[in-house]
């Protein structure tokens, strides 16, 4: 059992969840509501790392992060190192291929709120950001929580991605899924098969949890 | 602007609602916007709200300046303190009765919001379900709620859109009631917007009828009922009697105008300024159309008689609703309503032979109908 490689997965994947939560909140709540022009497109942008292939998405980080791209030698000036085979670089790219689980989620939480309700809160004197934090919150809470748990767990078994922008540095960018290959490469099935299962547990346990909840929540506002 | 009381308002644009419309309401006042859907009045409440953004126009209530075009001014929906109830009431679902209302306290002391809240509750009697979830409310229940709601935010406006349609009926008239006894201790301009002429009767001082966003004529339901100014209007109250004539002379001496109506001549109240010759359309509502008792002429039966056969009788509670086809023009039958004691009593029912006159004094003259307005 690999703890290193569990507890990085478990940390990125907090960083993650914990960094998309106001982006998510952002981008979803303006493609709800706002219609402009590129609206399609910006929406398919979204969702494209859906049905691109990982080893493509990933490909095109590396590339776009890499040591001769703007944004890695941005990086490289700024904080000394290198944004690609770093867990800072892992973080960006978890980010970007969770896009469409954070935020097609929350885009539809925000969706159903009726245009009614958030003109009854700007009639009821709430300001714009009153009115997020005490009726569109609330009421897109199931959607912003399926995100939240979707994100988790895609960054906790995402493979093609991580290795390509990662590779397998120990502490570093090797997370479980990676240990589980090494594992298998190295014919240690049995450490393979112990972190299968836990992440198998884990991930079974958070859908259930996020079921029951929003089951919860649906009977309260009936 | 200069500080005048009440909700004064201007909103026009051609595209993508039409609008064209300029009213006033005095504090105490309860102004209905009548028409039929999609006729604008919807919008123009969100445009009182702030949640609509007409493209040109003025809104000011006591003195203060909330959207001016010209000025650039538009204050955002949340800084105007206008009462809001919604056709669906949109309560938060996810709050109780006394959250709801809590919601709209922004502006009162922390300390004082739920002893205020528990008051509009009990004002509006829902003590008791202060607890409850809106799911958990019935539709008059809930209707009160957005009520109590619209009233905690202490507006300067309080605008009611449909409000009670979506409730059954025997609530419907036991909020009528609750309403126009509360609009009593409320000292503010009440814009309700209704579809349902009977309802702008009961509760409006004064009504502006609507169509495609412009106002054709405002003044008391009495008024507007009883002389519509165009053809058009009566259409869109829904008045059954409109009929077209020609002004064949005037009686200046009785103050009475005569018409000729489908061959034959009727007398109205007078219209010197009506040319003779002039086409004209003219109606009658319902309580100037009186029954003739069979088998017993009066004097009064003198009066513009129409004698005819009983088409439909229809009893709708304690009332019939009669259709009577004229002899002389059938295909115009004239519609009135009587006590359904009348019925039993007369023997009418369809395909009897009866007579109605028509008061002269009912009789209201209009610009004729144009043809737009007959499609």
């Amino acid at each position: 059992m690999d703890w290193t490689a569990l507890w990085l997965s478990l940390r990125l994947a907090a960083f993650t969840i914990l960094l998309l939560f106001p982006i998510g909140i952002v981008l979803g709540r303006f493609l709800a509501y706002r219609h402009f022009t590129g609206k399609g497109v910006t929406e398919a942008l979204v969702a494209l790392p859906l049905v691109l292939p990982p080893t493509v998405f990933g490909y095109y980080l590396l590339v776009a992060f890499g040591a001769a791209s703007p944004i890695g030698r941005f990086w490289q000036a700024l904080f000394g190192h290198q944004l690609v085979f770093t867990f800072e670089g892992l973080l960006v790219a978890s980010i970007i291929f969770n896009l469409p689980f954070a935020i097609q989620p929350m885009q539809r939480g925000f969706e159903v709120i009726a245009p009614e309700i958030r003109e009854a809160a700007a009639c009821c004197g709430m300001s714009p950001w009153r009115a997020l934090l005490k009726v569109e919150l609330p009421l897109a809470w199931p959607g912003m929580l399926t995100a939240m748990v979707l994100s988790f767990a895609h960054t906790l078994g995402e493979f093609g991605i991580v290795l390509m922008v990662g590779g397998s540095i120990p502490g570093e960018t090797r997370t479980i899924a990676i240990a589980i290959y090494d594992r298998v490469q190295a014919f240690d099935n049995a450490a393979a098969g112990q972190m299968s299962a836990l992440l198998l547990a884990i991930s079974l346990a958070v859908i259930s949890l996020t079921f029951a909840f929003s089951r919860r929540v649906g009977r309260r506002l009936g | 602007m200069s500080a005048v009381e009440g909700l004064s308002v201007t909103v026009r644009q051609a595209a993508p609602i039409p609008l064209d419309a300029t009213f006033s309401c005095a504090p105490g006042e309860v102004l209905a916007l009548v028409g039929p859907s999609g006729s604008g009045k919807s919008t123009i409440l969100r445009s009182i709200a702030g949640a609509y953004r007409p493209q040109r126009g003025t809104i000011a209530v006591n003195g203060e300046t909330w959207m001016c075009s010209e000025d650039s001014v538009h204050l955002p929906a949340h800084r105007r303190a206008v009462g809001m109830v919604f056709q669906s009431y949109a309560l938060f679902p996810h709050m109780t009765s006394l959250g709801n209302v809590m919601a709209a306290m922004a502006l009162s002391p922390p300390r004082e919001r739920t002893s205020l809240a528990r008051g509009l509750l009990e004002l509006l009697h829902l003590s008791g379900l202060e607890d409850r979830r809106p799911a958990e409310l019935s539709g008059g229940q809930q209707q009160r709620v957005a009520v109590a709601r619209a009233l905690a935010r202490q507006p300067e406006v309080l605008l009611l859109d449909e409000p009670f349609s979506a409730v059954d009926k025997s609530t419907r008239q036991r909020l009528y009631r609750e309403i126009a006894q509360l609009r009593r201790a409320l000292n503010m301009p009440v814009v309700l917007v209704t579809h349902d002429l009977d309802e702008a009767i009961m509760l409006a001082d004064r009504m502006a009828v609507l169509h495609r966003g412009r106002i054709l004529q405002t003044g008391t339901p009495e008024a507007v009922t009883m002389k519509p100014v165009s053809a058009e209007v009566a259409r869109l109250l829904d008045l059954r009697n409109v009929f077209d004539g020609t002004v064949t002379g005037h009686l200046p001496e009785r103050d009475r105008t005569v018409i000729e109506w489908a061959g034959m001549m009727l007398e109205t109240a007078g219209r010197s300024e009506v040319a003779v010759g002039s086409r004209v359309s003219w109606v009658i509502p319902d309580s100037f159309v009186v029954l003739h008792r069979r088998g017993r002429r009066s004097r009064g039966e003198r009066e513009n008689p129409v004698p005819g056969t009983m088409e439909t009788v229809l009893a709708i509670g304690q009332t019939a609703q009669i259709a009577l086809r004229p002899q002389h023009a059938p295909q115009q039958p004239i519609h009135f309503s009587v006590p359904l004691h009348v019925v039993r009593r007369n023997g009418i029912a369809p395909g009897v032979e009866a007579a109605v006159s028509l008061l002269a004094v009912g009789i209201h003259l209009m610009p004729p109908a144009t043809e737009r307005e007959g499609i």
